[in-house]
């Protein structure tokens, strides 16, 4: 009975995130927290080890919530639940609709669409960096992590300067995992 | 019944040397698919894109099955789906598995600690750059921060937003307000 609840879960996702992975990250922040099937921190760690294997990242959120929730069972039916929408509509564009992307009202959906999918994910982003710049200490009060702030905030301004700009997310990610080691945070 | 097979091959080969984003892959699909097995024009490639980007979904999936179906109707565009989703499956549920038993590590601790605080740069980043690109007109900061306030301070369902937001695109644009 979960895995159909999963399964459809993931297919909401796969029909209304527009834009492809990042768009999935509010869809499952919001699944986090109606379902406590994972935390926001387990998310936080997805998005990061999703960031830095190969395959998309939206796919591989999708066998990691899956996973996470049900088992290696779960992955399988989480992303088939993701993909199942994406199918279904494509197959049907191609066949009916010649320039689909050349619609008049395709581009005014996409056009009201798009300014909305970049608020969900900044609202998205700003969990994410309240539960990943912030612990509970041993009395449960959120107290700033310093070493991740500090880790954020040089990376966020290193990240526009032109010749770092350029490296792969992956090269960021093990570089601060390799400093959380060194300076144990 | 070839054909398929070359194609999950084909996209499975493509999934597995992807990282990161949809976008980041179009060199690779470009090689396998236009250079290597002319399955597709450049062109008809890039016109693959751009309906993979205004349709819901993963990008790299919208394109496999795209691709898929052109060259050999609805089981090819299974199979590259397929083949797009498999290196995913595996290579996830061995990472997911092993960092499971690992999770109690004192040293993967510290690590996570600092890929967190990377992981906040990277996704402002993100935003960043996607709203260079969407947000480009007055209407479209109003819809951008209408639709923040909404769900900053009210439990309106993610979905409900997407929907609405498409609505008022179309009200705008038959009001004839410019909108990109």
């Amino acid at each position: 009975m979960l895995y159909l609840q999963v399964f459809y879960e993931f297919f909401k996702i796969g029909l209304f995130a527009i834009g492809g992975g990042p768009a999935t990250i509010p869809f499952l922040m919001e699944l986090s927290e109606k379902s406590s099937w994972y935390t926001m921190e387990e998310l936080t760690n997805m998005i990061a080890i999703s960031e830095s294997t190969p395959g998309p990242v939206g796919l591989n959120m999708a066998t990691y919530v899956g996973f996470t929730t049900l088992g290696m069972a779960g992955g399988i039916v989480s992303t088939l639940g993701l993909v199942l929408p994406s199918i279904v509509i494509i197959i049907l564009i191609a066949k009916f609709l010649i320039n689909f992307q050349e619609n008049q009202y395709v581009k005014w959906v996409f056009s009201g669409i798009r300014p909305a999918v970049t608020a969900l994910i900044l609202s998205a982003v700003i969990g994410i960096c309240r539960v990943s710049l912030f612990t509970p200490d041993a009395a449960g009060v959120m107290t700033p992590a310093i070493g991740s702030i500090a880790i954020c905030i040089m990376a966020f301004f290193l990240m526009f300067v032109k010749p770092i700009k350029k490296l792969h997310p992956a090269v960021f990610i093990l570089s601060a995992a390799v400093l959380g080691v060194v300076f144990r945070l | 019944m070839n054909l398929l097979w070359d194609l999950y091959g084909t996209f499975f080969r493509i999934g597995i040397l992807t990282f990161g984003g949809g976008l980041t892959m179009l060199p690779m699909l470009k090689y396998e698919v236009v250079e290597k097995k002319e399955w597709t024009t450049e062109d008809e490639l890039l016109d693959c894109y751009a309906i993979g980007q205004c349709t819901p979904g993963i990008i790299a999936v919208n394109t496999a099955t795209y691709v898929g179906y052109k060259k050999a109707g609805v089981p090819g565009g299974i199979f590259a789906t397929l083949g797009m989703v498999s290196p995913s499956l595996i290579i996830i549920t061995l990472v997911a598995a092993f960092l499971r038993e690992w999770m109690d590590n004192v040293w993967l601790q510290h690590a996570l600690a600092g890929v967190r605080g990377m992981i906040c740069a990277l996704m402002l980043h993100t935003v960043l750059t996607l709203a260079k690109k969407s947000l480009v007109s007055p209407s479209c900061w109003i819809i951008c921060i209408a639709a923040f306030l909404i769900v900053m301070l009210t439990g309106f369902p993610t979905i409900g937003i997407v929907a609405l937001a498409g609505i008022i695109g179309v009200i705008l644009g038959k009001a004839g307000v410019k909108q990109a």
